[in-house]
């Protein structure tokens, strides 16, 4: 990553003897570093590895599916396998690549130097490192990796013959994983209330750093809950204490109604920042102001809000009374108009734009549409009657990988290809990033779409071995399985070569057309120097937002 | 580009027209055989349908507007950035829309929930891997297993269960229940949290140990309905599939008449060759340790205790027979094996899976005065 470097002068009395300093040289830099853009660069790179390992559980899955019978492994390492890639995938690989952005950008849009608390920046980073390789050491444990889902439901995940010695590993990983995202939270509320520039106001930011705003609550929010649930499960396993075994007077769906308080706001904080990529991309390609930047601030808000109250729909056959399941199904209904609002606002951003479709926007297009889907399969479940039948099938399988994969990942992949040049100054090859794109989501396609087929067929999730009328589809989902995999290295590819030098074009500070309009980034040189902003912007960009100044 | 587009969408779509032709899968939800089951079926499609129209609608304008607005076509961006009316407007349909959606919701939910007024109550009980059914109020009692075909056909590895009929959704001993007639189940579990499902009857409802949960169902078809269980319950929760049998009342009653004799049948305690000793031994194996100890009998590394060349099975069989019938923290008590049963496991166990300690257990030996009633 080159930056640049400025020259230090003794005799410069107006900066900090700190400050203009590059770059410390070699290894060191890394570990010790403050600098909001190395952070966010090891996030994001940390988050590509994780999203090969992950994946790479997710091809072990995909390939024993490919075909009825067992072929490669043994049901309790496939568990195995369900339950890290989920945990890999949400904790190492989404959740990091989200703090990766908002350390990269949010210092850029709103015009700060760094970050509020740098010290604390590098300490969630490295514990985040810690916690993760805390976890996939259990791969390599007596009596393997935690196996019982990620949900970690006891009593399954208590029993001594499901889980060996992983368990107390997995949840003392939580436990850092956890308080690395608190920090990080911590670090963007802070950042954002307190160092916008001046002339910033809170209805002046853009929709990213809103939806990190928001997020970073929601995460200080929750991550304590799922630390407290694994907590007890720790003390039920070894200290004797029953909060969730009913011979003790505990039960085991307490555990259901704690995790999924954390589980689902942690699915949305998964998928707000990806939001706000959306609106902050989609605008500079249709070339138009993004619509309804007030009702997309709200929307965003009533969701994180929603979110909180509406955590047994996860839950709609584990018996709760009759009350309970009728308003858990109303207020999950109601998501979808929040959510509604955004797609509309999305298509109305596009609608009578001068659209180009280089390979930020045609991923950012394709989320908005495979979203969607997930979107509608997610209203589906939401009537409690009908999910007895989706609950816990394939059906829902096609859901949240419809949410997660061509809508969060599809973001993420977004992102790179639309701010690499403004990291890097080199622009990444158009050629190959189209062809990933189109790979991506065809593939995605026949990866997810027949799970639908095979939930309502009656096929249950997070199983080895199937009837044989499941065959056909699951052998076409695991052969888009494999395309996905393999279209995803020349993500890889074009990262490393754009780092190192991409097509070789220059790119100007604008990078996209006319895009300093619709980002303060975007006003500052290609590629970003080191130090950025240490005197504030006077004026900032205005034109998505509405005209009250 | 254009070409390599269409080749694409052509792959797909003859993948999906190749796959359609050939096999006797579903694409949508089942309606099933209940009341219930066929509302939820109309529930699913009309939901189904308000998606598709508003994709459909959503996608339309979007795709006319990245055909029509884009800038090779010479279109100049119009500034646009809000309009107070639409905004409104697609606020209130969707909420209409949900509302409109959620009157019928409800109204099954509300028949989902009644167990009121039910003719018989069946207690399922999940258990590690298999279901117990008792039919409350009467004698019977039974625990209903995956089959013996697919058991093997799992358990070994590149076996093609093409071979094995409704592998994985056949059971030695379904569940019976008679049509017409409300069935009320009261669900629980002796371990961990399973899930009953047979999407024929149209739900499922999770088993928690140590909690009763309730449903209900009334059949009007005569038929074989199979489903699975769907929380994951360990290593083995692929392999404990759920068979209802419905019957017309007079069937069902010479099944019930059958089964209250077979089960006053008292095991027949006759000695037995070496080889019918080993045969059927090799099926109470199967049906009662090879989820944990394995085909083989190599336990699981870390987890399970490996019975080849286990002190326990191979030492003297009355502490192995005494160890079957109390269990252990870990492991649960056999005590509901019988003698017979017990002679013929201990002689597996100790001259198959890498033992060979050359015995052969007969049942008087193994037999408890008591062992034969029940």
């Amino acid at each position: 990553m080159s930056a640049a470097v400025v020259e230090h002068d003794d005799h410069d009395d107006h900066h900090d003897d700190d400050h203009d300093h590059g770059p410390a040289k070699g290894l060191l830099r890394w570990i010790v570093t403050t600098n909001h853009k190395d952070i966010g660069t090891l996030y994001l790179l940390f988050a590509l590895a994780m999203f090969f390992v992950g994946g790479s559980m997710a091809m072990v899955i995909r390939a024993e599916l490919f075909e009825p019978g067992l072929q490669f492994v043994d049901p309790a390492f496939f568990n195995s396998m369900t339950t890290m890639h989920a945990l890999v995938m949400v904790f190492g690989a989404v959740m990091p690549a989200f703090v990766g952005l908002a350390n990269w950008q949010i210092p850029l849009m709103i015009g700060a130097a760094d970050m509020a608390l740098p010290r604390m920046n590098n300490m969630s980073f490295w514990m985040l490192v810690a916690g993760v390789l805390l976890l996939a050491s259990t791969l390599f444990m007596e009596g393997g990796a935690p196996n019982g889902g990620w949900t970690l439901y006891p009593p399954l995940v208590l029993q001594p013959i499901t889980v060996g010695k992983a368990l107390p590993f997995a949840i003392f990983s939580v436990h850092l994983l956890g308080i690395s995202s608190i920090m990080g939270a911590i670090n963007i509320i802070a950042t954002i209330l307190n160092m916008r520039a001046p002339a910033m106001r809170l209805m002046d930011m853009p929709l990213f750093v809103w939806t990190w705003l928001i997020t970073a609550f929601l995460l200080i929010a929750v991550m304590p809950v799922f630390a407290g649930a694994v907590t007890m499960l720790l003390t039920d396993k070894f200290f004797h204490t029953s909060f969730f075994n009913a011979a003790g007077g505990g039960d085991p769906v307490l555990y259901e109604h704690i995790f999924w308080f954390f589980g689902h706001p942690e699915v949305y904080i998964m998928i707000l920042p990806t939001f706000g990529v959306a609106s902050t991309i989609i605008p500079v390609f249709a070339r138009k102001p993004l619509f309804g930047y007030a009702s997309m601030v709200w929307a965003t808000a009533s969701i994180a809000f929603l979110s909180f109250i509406v955590w047994a729909h996860h839950m709609f056959t584990v018996g709760m009374p009759i009350a309970g399941e009728l308003y858990f199904m109303y207020a999950t209904m109601i998501i979808a108009v929040p959510t509604g609002v955004k797609v509309f606002n999305w298509t109305a951003t596009m609608w009578k734009g001068a659209m180009t479709f280089e390979t930020p926007m045609l991923f950012s297009i394709a989320f908005v549409v495979l979203f969607t889907m997930g979107g509608f399969t997610g209203l589906m479940m939401a009537i409690a009657p009908a999910d007895f039948q989706y609950h816990d099938t394939y059906f829902i399988v096609a859901h949240f990988h419809y949410t997660l994969v061509p809508a969060s990942i599809f973001i993420l992949m977004a992102a790179g290809y639309f701010w690499l040049p403004k990291w890097t100054g080199h622009m990444y090859n158009e050629k190959i990033g189209q062809l990933h794109f189109w790979l991506s989501a065809i593939s995605v396609n026949i990866l997810f779409f027949p799970q639908h087929f095979l939930g309502l067929a009656g096929m249950p999730r997070r199983i080895p071995d199937y009837a044989i009328q499941f065959a056909d589809w699951n052998m076409i989902s695991s052969i888009g399985g494999f395309i996905f995999g393999a279209s995803q290295l020349l993500f890889l590819y074009i990262v490393v070569d754009t780092i190192k030098g991409g097509t070789g074009e220059k790119v100007t500070a604008e990078v996209w057309e006319d895009a300093a309009k619709h980002g303060l980034e975007w006003t500052l040189p290609s590629p970003v120097p080191y130090h950025t902003w240490t005197t504030p912007p006077t004026t900032v960009p205005t034109e998505h937002v509405l005209d009250t100044h | 580009m254009k070409t390599v587009k269409q080749l694409f969408a052509g792959l797909i779509l003859t993948a999906l027209g190749l796959g359609s032709v050939q096999a006797d899968y579903t694409l949508n939800l089942m309606k099933g055989v209940t009341k219930v089951s066929n509302d939820i079926y109309d529930l699913h499609m009309l939901i189904l349908w308000i998606c598709v129209i508003i994709g459909v609608l959503v996608f339309g304008a979007m795709f006319y507007s990245i055909f029509h607005h884009r800038k090779s076509k010479g279109h100049q961006a119009a500034q646009f950035h809000e309009n107070t009316t639409i905004e409104i407007i697609w606020t209130i349909i969707p909420t209409l829309i949900l509302i409109g959606m959620a009157i019928p919701a409800t109204k099954t939910m509300l028949e989902l929930n009644d167990v009121k007024e039910s003719d018989m109550t069946i207690q399922v009980t999940g258990k590690q891997w298999y279901w117990d059914y008792k039919y409350l109020n009467t004698d019977i009692h039974f625990e209903s297993h995956l089959d013996e075909a697919s058991e093997k056909s799992h358990r070994t590895m590149g076996a093609d269960p093409r071979l094995v009929p409704n592998y994985l959704l056949s059971v030695d001993k379904p569940l019976v229940i008679p049509i017409k007639t409300k069935v009320r189940f009261v669900l629980t579990s002796a371990d961990v949290i399973h899930s009953w499902w047979v999407p024929d009857l149209g739900w499922k409802k999770d088993a928690n140990p140590g909690f009763i949960n309730e449903a209900w169902t009334l059949v009007d078809k005569p038929g074989i309905y199979r489903g699975q269980c769907t929380e994951l319950c360990g290593r083995d929760h692929g392999f404990m599939p759920i068979v209802v049998i419905a019957m017309e009342q007079p069937d069902y009653d010479a099944w019930v008449k059958k089964t209250l004799e077979q089960q006053k049948q008292k095991p027949d305690l006759s000695d037995q060759t070496r080889e019918q000793l080993m045969a059927h031994g090799e099926s109470v194996y199967l049906k009662n340790c090879v989820g944990c100890h394995q085909i083989k009998g190599a336990g699981v590394p870390g987890l399970i205790p490996a019975l080849t060349g286990s002190a326990i099975a191979t030492g003297k069989w009355e502490s192995l027979d005494g160890f079957l019938r109390a269990g252990t923290s870990k492991m649960p008590k056999f005590d509901k094996l019988n003698g017979k049963e017990f002679a013929e496991l201990m002689t597996y166990v100790r001259n198959n899976l890498g033992n060979s300690v050359g015995d052969e257990l007969q049942p008087k030996q193994t037999a408890l005065p008591d062992d034969d009633d029940e």
